[in-house]
């Protein structure tokens, strides 16, 4: 018996070893529903693009425009959502106090709760009436309807997702890492700099893909508080809902545009990452 | 100009743990090496952070060199990174993203040093530890000497008054394990501040230290040289390392390059040391007694030496049995309850110890 096993298997690849056996060929076939189920829809939109007006339609719909706000919105989002996220994240991992979970929770709640409703919430605080919002005003500091706005709305609905990939990054990293570093003359900031931080490397360009990915998609919360402007708050997924509503060749033109930058994503950083 | 103040380490310490309190009081005089020797869990580990500052303590204080690190009553506490401390942990914890190079210069840098200057000190002792052609290499890629060179290295650079060793052989495999002992010993003299190193191990404690303090659940149990403690053991801990065999005799070297040490009582096997010049009198082999195998059988395996004789004794201890073997040399072996079992065991019965040449630790009159 054993010695049939051993002439099977294969030669050359011990580092494989490890990983289970794969089923067979034959039930292959049971992934056909979920791709179809994602390609067709991909395809359709290939197909009923208006290919010979592309150029015109993209220019008409004002989506050139909206791929530079998108980009801006996205990469404030992005920054925010790190300088928010990163201590958070740092602390869910490392330390314990009364309550951790609770925190958590609330940490990351708007993963769940529907983006509208984080724009109703973030105008109930940030708007002319708002909670914090009347003191914003007379500091010069305006939100709502502005690009910083959109960019804000969308750190609201996407940085939990950075906290999430960081935390479990850190929790990856063995602490005693620290410890030593630490005992050999390091303060806390160089461990963190030179220790921590290069070992989470790839949890935080993991995190930050998918904390990107999620807010280039934002519609709800950027609508509801930032408003819907060609030029500062019209982002890519704004200006196709815009662009449907009266050319919707151009909306296709506008989704297949995004469709590439997320395949984009998904080959250039996720692909490591995320496929297997 | 008068000479710099002799180093020395007095520490007493008492650090609350969830199962017992460690409260430890130590002192290491400079030049000596100390071992802290005891079973898992007896609160060694604990005591190095301890001392290194990466835990504080609830009582008691910390001199090295008549600088208080850590002084509870008084209020002093040195953070980690201030204290003159350099370890190698058990698992090293060699810093995975660096080179061997940039992981030896850590420490430097952390300092403040420049990059070059750090490069080229850790280059320095690197090339003293004999790993400057692995200096490019990432952890993971380097054998388990190598690395342990590495982290002597980064342990040292930065000229520490206090070296804490944590089990410092026992990653090894075999082999490498006698060389890298033969290292230790060296850098060990060398080195002019407080030596202490932690070990379950009593042959790596003995073959070491100057000194062993034997440490049981948070509580010094006995403490003196190896010698003293072998004649004199006090506790249950103690009796059992005496139980460690040791060859003591004239070290003579084969025609096939092996070696063996002769005694009155007879002659044991053991691989030629790479330290030793010739053949030469007053040499001493430790061997555990985990590290001999028993069988009814004279055994046609490939262990050098087969020794038969009479079981003297039978020490049952929870799952593991120490057998006395009225042999010549006498040896003791130390099997599970159910190996006992299956070889049909009995005071006064027949056997045959077999061990592996590589298996005992020589050590060399200074």
């Amino acid at each position: 018996m054993a010695a049939t096993r051993e002439a099977v298997a294969p030669a050359g690849a011990p580092g494989r070893a490890a990983e289970p056996p794969r089923r067979r060929l034959r039930s292959a076939w049971l992934v056909l529903p979920a791709l179809v189920f994602v390609l067709v829809p991909v395809v359709a939109l290939a197909v009923k693009a208006p290919w010979s007006r592309a150029a015109a339609a993209l220019s008409d719909s004002g989506a050139w425009t909206a791929l530079r706000v998108s980009l801006e919105v996205t990469l404030g989002a992005v920054a925010i959502s790190l300088v928010v996220a990163m201590p958070a994240a740092w602390a869910l991992a490392r330390t314990d106090f009364p309550g951790r979970r609770l925190v958590r929770a609330f940490i990351v709640l708007p993963i769940v709760l529907p983006p509208v409703v984080a724009g109703v919430a973030l105008l109930a605080t940030f708007g002319r009436l708002g909670l914090v919002g009347g003191l914003m005003e007379r500091a010069h500091i305006h939100l709502v309807f502005t690009t910083a706005g959109a960019a804000v709305a969308t750190a609201f609905v996407s940085a939990p997702f950075l906290v999430l990939a960081l935390e479990s990054g850190f929790r990856s990293i063995d602490p005693r890492f620290e410890d030593a570093g630490r005992s050999l003359g390091a303060s806390r900031w160089y461990v963190f700099r030179r220790v921590t931080l290069p070992q989470l490397r790839p949890a935080l360009a993991a995190g930050l893909v998918l904390t990107w990915a999620r807010a280039l998609g934002e519609f709800g919360a950027t609508i509801t508080f930032a408003g819907n402007f060609r030029g500062t708050t019209q982002t890519l997924p704004l200006a196709v809902y815009q662009a449907l509503q009266t050319d919707p060749g151009a909306a296709y033109v506008v989704s297949l545009l995004m469709l590439v930058a997320s395949v984009a994503v998904l080959v250039a950083v996720g692909g490591r990452l995320l496929v297997r | 100009m008068t000479e710099p103040a002799e180093p020395a380490l007095r520490a007493e310490i008492l650090v609350p743990r969830a199962d017992f309190d460690v409260r430890i009081r130590l002192d290491v005089e400079a030049g000596r090496t100390v071992a802290l020797l005891g079973p898992n869990g007896a609160g060694k580990s604990t005591t190095v952070s301890a001392l290194a500052g990466l835990e504080p303590l609830r009582d008691g204080s910390v001199v090295l060199d008549d600088v208080a690190l850590e002084d509870v009553a008084a209020g002093v506490r040195l953070p980690a990174e201030r204290r003159p401390v350099g370890i190698v942990f058990q698992d090293l914890l060699l810093f995975p993203h660096l080179t061997a190079l940039e992981n030896a210069a850590f420490p430097l840098r952390a300092r403040g040093a420049s990059k070059q200057e750090a490069r080229a000190r850790a280059g320095e002792l690197l090339e003293r530890l004999g790993v400057a052609h692995r200096a490019r290499a990432k952890p993971d890629a380097l054998s388990g000497g190598e690395a342990q060179r590495v982290a002597l290295a980064r342990a040292l650079v930065h000229e520490p008054r206090l070296l804490l060793l944590d089990e410092p052989l026992s990653a090894l495999d075999v082999r490498s394990r006698g060389e890298i002992r033969r290292l230790l010993r060296e850098l060990l003299s060398g080195f002019p501040g407080v030596r202490l190193m932690i070990t379950h191990d009593p042959v790596e404690a003995m073959t070491l230290a100057d000194r062993l303090v034997l440490v049981e659940a948070g509580r010094v149990t006995q403490e003196g040289t190896p010698d003293e403690i072998l004649r004199a053991p006090r506790t249950t801990y103690a009796a059992e390392l005496v139980g460690v065999n040791l060859f003591a005799g004239r070290l003579e070297r084969q025609e096939d390059g092996s070696g063996v040490i002769r005694m009155p009582a007879g002659d044991v096997v053991v691989a030629w040391p790479a330290d030793a010049s010739g053949d030469v009198d007053g040499a001493v082999g430790l061997l555990r007694p985990a590290d001999v195998a028993l069988f009814r059988e004279a055994p046609a395996g490939s262990a050098r030496n087969v020794i038969a004789g009479r079981v003297e004794s039978l020490t049952r201890e929870s799952d593991r049995v120490r057998v006395r073997i009225a042999s010549h040399p006498p040896v003791v072996a130390e099997i599970t309850a159910a190996s006992s079992t299956r070889l049909g065991l009995h005071e006064g019965g027949e056997i045959h110890a077999a061990f592996k040449a590589v298996e005992v630790s020589v050590l060399l009159p200074d």
